[in-house]
C-alpha cells in the first residue's frame, strides 16, 4: 500500500510517499533531510506529537506557566494527557525546563515547563 | 530631557535581538522600551513548538526562544529595560514622550530603532454582515486570554480565515475541550503552513473549507450561528450553496497590520496599503537614525529571521551613531 504524508518536523512541510507493507513502512520517498525518514515511519507505525500546553498557577504572578512533554507522546494520548494537566496546579517558582511531572502518564517523558514564574 | 544614544521601542523578538546586537556592535548608552510588564512580547502566548529551527538548530517553544534572548539581555549591564512605558507620541528629531507608572518622561535618541510589531486585523476589516454580538475574537487576542489567562473564551468555534494563528488555535481550542466546528478559507488554499493544516487541523479531523466565506454572523447577546456560503472565482457567493454552522464564538485569522503610527506621526513616509515603512533596505525609513525592524517593517512567517534582521537594525543603529551612515 502506498500513503500520501505531509511531514511537519519542519516548515518545509516536505510531501512524502510511504510504502507500507504489513504496517511496516517498507520505503520513504520525497523528503528532503532524514528528519522525514524518521516522521514517516513514526506517523504510519505510531504517530507521535509534542503536547504544548498550560498549567494553572496558584499564589503566582503569572496566572498560566506553559508546558510541554520533552519528548513527543502518542497522539492517541492527547486528551487523556490534557485531562492530568488540568489537575495540576503550580504553587512555587519554576525556571525554564523545570520538570513539573516527572514520567508523564507513564510514558516516559517529562513534562516541563518552559517560561519562568 | 533625557538624552540617550540608542532608544529601542519594544522588547518582544525584534526589539531584544536589535538592543543585544547594538551592544554587540558597540554602542553603549541604550534604553529598551516595553509598554507591557514582560520581556519577550508576542512569543510568551505563542506556547507551541516551531521556533528556533533555524537560528538555534533546535525546536522550541515561544518562550522558550524568547528566554535564551532575555537572559543574555540581561546578562549585558548596558542595556537599561524600562518596562510599562509606553510610547504616546514621538517626533522626526526622535523625541518621544512616554507614560510610565506615576509619571512622564521626554526622551531624546540620538539613534532609535522601533519594533513595535503587528496588531491583527478584525472582524470589520473582512466585511461580514450580520450583529455585533459578544464572541467574536481576533485569533491571537483567544490566544492571549487561554495561554496567559487562562481562560477558555468559546465552546463551539468556528475559525474564519486560515492564518498560522488560527490554525494554532483550532489545536489549543480543541486540546481544552472545545469543539472546533471549521475552518473557513476563501482562497482555494491556506494561508498558514502546510504543517500546521496537518497537525492543527488534520490531526483532530477539523472540517477544513476552501473558497467558503461567512456571509453573516447572528447572535444578540452571544454569538448563535454564522451562514457560510462556497464563493466563486471573484470572491462571490455562489447562490444557493448557503448553510449555516451553529457555534457560539466566531475567531478571526486573516493577518496582521504593522503597529506604525508612532513613525508615521514623526514624518516617515508609509505605505498605506501594507502600514510598513517606504523603503529600499531592510529597516531603512525616510528618516536617517530612525530604524524599523520585526514585524513592524515587515510582516514575517518565522521569527528566527526576525531574530537575524533585527541583529541588522542593532549594527546600523551602531554604524549611524559612528557617522558610518
Amino acid at each position: 500500500m502506498n500513503k500520501k504524508i505531509t511531514c511537519i518536523e519542519c516548515p518545509v512541510g516536505c510531501s512524502l510517499s510511504v510504502d507500507i507493507e504489513n504496517c511496516k513502512v517498507v520505503n520513504v520517498s520525497g523528503h528532503k533531510c532524514p528528519k522525514g525518514l524518521i516522521y514517516a515511519q513514526n506517523e504510519v507505525e505510531n504517530p507521535l506529537r509534542i503536547l504544548t500546553t498550560t498549567v494553572m498557577t496558584e499564589n503566582l504572578e503569572l496566572k498560566t506557566i506553559p508546558v510541554r512533554t520533552d519528548k513527543p507522546i502518542p497522539k492517541t494520548d492527547l486528551f487523556k494527557a490534557m485531562e492530568e494537566v488540568k489537575k495540576i496546579r503550580i504553587k512555587k517558582d519554576v525556571r525554564t525546563g523545570d520538570v513539573i511531572v516527572a514520567n508523564f502518564l507513564g510514558l516516559g517523558v517529562d513534562l516541563i515547563a518552559t517560561r519562568n514564574s | 530631557m533625557i538624552k540617550r544614544d540608542l532608544v529601542i521601542v519594544g522588547a518582544g523578538p525584534a526589539g531584544i535581538a536589535a538592543a543585544i546586537s547594538a551592544h554587540e556592535s558597540g554602542v553603549k548608552d541604550i534604553l529598551l522600551i516595553e509598554r507591557d510588564q514582560y520581556l519577550g512580547g508576542l512569543l510568551n502566548q505563542c506556547i507551541h513548538t516551531g521556533f528556533g529551527i533555524d537560528y538555534f538548530k533546535e525546536v522550541l517553544t515561544g518562550p522558550e526562544y524568547a528566554d535564551r534572548f532575555i537572559k543574555k539581555l540581561k546578562s549585558i549591564p548596558g542595556i537599561e529595560v524600562s518596562l510599562r512605558t509606553f510610547v504616546v507620541h514621538l517626533t522626526k528629531d526622535k523625541g518621544l514622550t512616554c507614560l510610565m507608572p506615576g509619571r512622564m518622561e521626554v526622551i531624546k535618541a540620538k539613534a532609535l530603532i522601533m519594533a513595535t510589531g503587528c496588531r491583527e486585523k478584525t472582524r470589520e476589516m473582512i466585511h461580514v454582515a450580520g450583529t455585533r454580538p459578544a464572541g467574536i475574537f481576533p485569533a491571537g487576542l483567544a490566544q492571549k486570554l487561554i495561554n496567559i489567562e487562562g481562560l477558555l473564551p468559546g465552546e463551539e468555534v468556528v475559525i474564519v480565515g486560515s492564518g498560522d494563528i488560527g490554525l494554532i488555535m483550532a489545536r489549543r481550542f480543541t486540546l481544552e475541550g472545545a469543539k472546533v466546528k471549521a475552518v473557513i478559507e476563501i482562497q482555494k488554499k491556506t494561508r498558514g503552513l502546510i504543517r500546521n493544516v496537518v497537525q492543527c487541523v488534520e490531526d483532530f479531523d477539523i472540517p477544513f473549507y476552501f473558497s467558503h466565506k461567512i456571509s453573516k454572523i447572528y447572535g444578540r447577546d452571544r454569538v448563535e450561528k454564522v451562514d457560510v456560503v462556497t464563493v466563486d472565482e471573484n470572491f462571490r457567493e455562489v447562490p444557493g450553496s448557503k448553510f449555516e454552522i451553529k457555534c457560539d464564538t466566531v475567531l478571526v485569522s486573516v493577518g496582521l497590520i504593522p503597529e506604525n503610527e508612532l513613525i508615521e506621526m514623526a514624518g516617515v513616509a508609509i505605505d498605506k496599503k501594507t502600514n510598513s515603512p517606504i523603503s529600499k533596505e531592510v529597516n531603512m525609513t525616510s528618516i536617517p537614525g530612525l530604524f524599523v525592524c520585526g514585524n513592524s517593517f515587515k510582516v514575517y512567517d518565522y521569527v528566527d529571521s526576525v531574530s537575524r534582521d533585527s541583529e541588522l537594525a542593532g549594527r546600523l543603529a551602531a554604524e549611524y551613531l559612528r557617522g558610518a551612515r
